[in-house]
């Protein structure tokens, strides 16, 4: 079994976003990164179905050389082997598109995707690459098993969750829930030296038109101070929701 | 050239971001001096949304789409696009239109925007505004392509009434077997609880609880309010609580009327994670935790002893005013 994990090269969670180049950019200063926690999810189950059920896993992002310590931290943690296709993120359907080529031409069985990253919050690559290539796919995923060929996948939907049965190949968007916090790895020193002789291809993309681009970027307007309400005079909360936040 | 958007429906009844969404798609009409077509999937009664401005219902009723099948739903909204000739396609962001917008997209060679907040910025160049970095900003996104995708960010736009002659018609998609790939085998929805999704009001707890065991208190103030419960971080990965009650950045992302956030200091991945919901409330008794900087209103103090008066309090404030 073949497995391909895509990931993003997010802001760690703790960063403060700020702007730069009159809010065009994204300022990296002081930004530290890490693997999108979505896809740091999806992943860990990969490493899984390597330890368990004998899959080879690939790790790929689509992004400039200062990426690859991301895609070093994830063989560090256990990836077989990793690929950059290299080239600017333009938008989601551009990176989908470049996943889709790097899928059709490695043969893979399960693709795994993060089903949004936590920078652009698109929540459309792994769809997109589903809809480009046809396989299968389960987005909100939460639980998968594999037999052979078939698949059952635990969906979450609003309210609940759902099993499905599907088969392979299939591409997934995982989310918390697909592993739980503590079954995340953290790389040991015996991983992080092993990494550096694991093999990182290096594509170039394949020529897509870009559908869409970010033109500027706003921060949230600042908030107006708190209101304090004494423990005391609870009805003064009840009052202050009731009659000026309108919100009871 | 009509705008087409697809109203959700739950059980035959339209969920309330459809509602929202028709408001949201009559504004965006109006600015493009155009019209608004709904397409609906096995909805009893569809003359609701004429109240909220649609104009067009393409009606589809089919045994094959009883239940939601991203692939199979995302081949309706295509031929109904390619039928209306739509230029602008607009969903809600629920678990599942967000789910099947990629597939549509893909299939119109159309440029998405997701998490879209607020009418268009400019609709020539076509330019959204949406959330991004986890509701830490926004971006402005141009879309480039002949055919737009927006999803429009839950409880973001509100509901407005603006009433319309409503012509409906029984639309037949082809459905291709070929579509149900993945078919589901059993649900599981949590009875008799308000889903963190439809909830107009969120309780959350914090570490502050101490323990699983004192989650009853929490429980009763969501009872009274007519509230989802959710929960920190910290307290899904202790196991205190399920983890889909956890929200926050990893979790789920929150846009509610009112949240109440109880024992909760606010890491700043939570605060991203809920801070698209309107009016928000902390009681701590740590008046240095950073939630009472993005709180409308706080409270400082013992949650133990302060959210059971506040139950009470409400539960006499709702029998007064019901």
């Amino acid at each position: 079994m073949k497995i391909l994990v895509c990931i993003s090269h997010v802001p760690d969670t703790t960063s403060k976003i700020n702007f730069t180049n009159g809010d065009a950019e994204f300022d990296t200063n002081g930004v530290q990164y890490v693997i999108n926690p979505n896809d740091e999810f999806g992943l860990t189950r990969g490493l899984w179905f390597q330890e368990q059920q004998g899959a080879t896993v690939t790790v790929v992002n689509v992004g400039g050389a200062d990426t690859e310590p991301t895609l070093r931290k994830a063989l560090a943690i256990g990836a077989n082997e990793a690929i950059r296709v290299n080239a600017n993120p333009a938008d989601g359907f551009f990176v989908a598109k470049q996943l889709a080529e790097v899928i059709k031409n490695g043969g893979y069985d399960v693709v795994i995707a993060g089903k949004e990253s936590l920078d652009y919050n698109g929540g459309m690559v792994p769809g997109m690459i589903a809809g480009i290539l046809g396989y299968n796919f389960v987005n909100s995923c939460i639980g998968i098993t594999i037999d052979g060929s078939n698949v059952t996948a635990v969906r979450e939907i609003d309210g609940g969750k759902e099993t499905v049965n599907t088969s392979l190949p299939i591409i997934i968007g995982t989310q918390k829930g697909i592993v739980e916090e503590k079954d995340l790895r953290i790389p040991n020193m015996r991983g992080i030296m092993t990494a550096r002789t694991k093999a990182l291809t290096i594509l170039e993309p394949v020529d897509v038109a870009v559908n869409s681009k970010v033109v500027k970027f706003e921060k949230p307007a600042p908030k107006s101070a708190v209101k304090l309400v004494s423990a005391d005079n609870l009805d003064e909360l009840i009052n202050l929701l009731h009659n000026e936040a309108k919100v009871i | 050239m009509s705008i087409l958007i697809y109203a959700e429906s739950a059980e035959g009844k339209f969920k309330k971001v459809a509602l929202e969404l028709a408001s949201y798609a009559k504004k965006v009409a109006e600015s493009l001096g155009t019209t608004v077509t709904a397409v609906t999937v096995n909805a009893a009664n569809v003359s609701e949304l004429s109240k909220y401005g649609v104009d067009k219902v393409l009606k589809v009723s089919n045994d094959k789409l009883a239940g939601f099948n991203a692939k199979a739903y995302a081949d309706v909204i295509k031929q109904a696009a390619q039928k209306e000739a739509a230029k602008v396609i607009l969903l809600s962001s629920t678990t599942d239109s967000i789910y099947m917008a990629p597939l549509v997209a893909v299939a119109l060679e159309a440029g998405y925007a997701s998490n879209v907040v607020g009418l268009p910025v400019s609709t020539s160049p076509f330019q959204v505004k949406r959330t991004a970095f986890s509701n830490k900003a926004f971006n402005i996104t141009e879309i480039n392509t002949d055919v737009k995708i927006l999803a429009l960010a839950k409880n973001t736009y509100g509901i407005f009434e603006n009433a319309s002659s409503l012509t409906e018609e029984d639309f037949n998609p082809t459905i291709d077997d070929a579509d149900f790939g993945v078919k589901v085998a059993s649900v599981e929805k949590s009875s008799g609880k308000v889903s963190i999704a439809d909830a107009d009001i969120v309780v959350s707890g914090g570490r502050g609880l101490k323990g699983p065991e004192n989650w009853g208190m929490l429980e009763e103030l969501a009872s009274v309010l007519g509230a989802a419960t959710a929960c920190s971080k910290p307290v899904s990965d202790l196991g205190w609580r399920p983890h889909a009650e956890h929200v926050g950045q990893t979790g789920k992302p929150v846009a509610t009327n009112l949240y109440i956030a109880i024992g909760i200091s606010g890491a700043i991945q939570h605060i991203a994670g809920i801070n698209s919901s309107k009016v928000k409330v902390v009681i701590n008794s740590d008046p240095e935790a950073p939630f009472f900087k993005v709180a409308d209103y706080g409270v400082v103090g013992d949650a133990f002893e302060i959210v059971p008066q506040l139950t009470a309090k409400l539960k006499a404030f709702k029998e007064q005013h019901s």
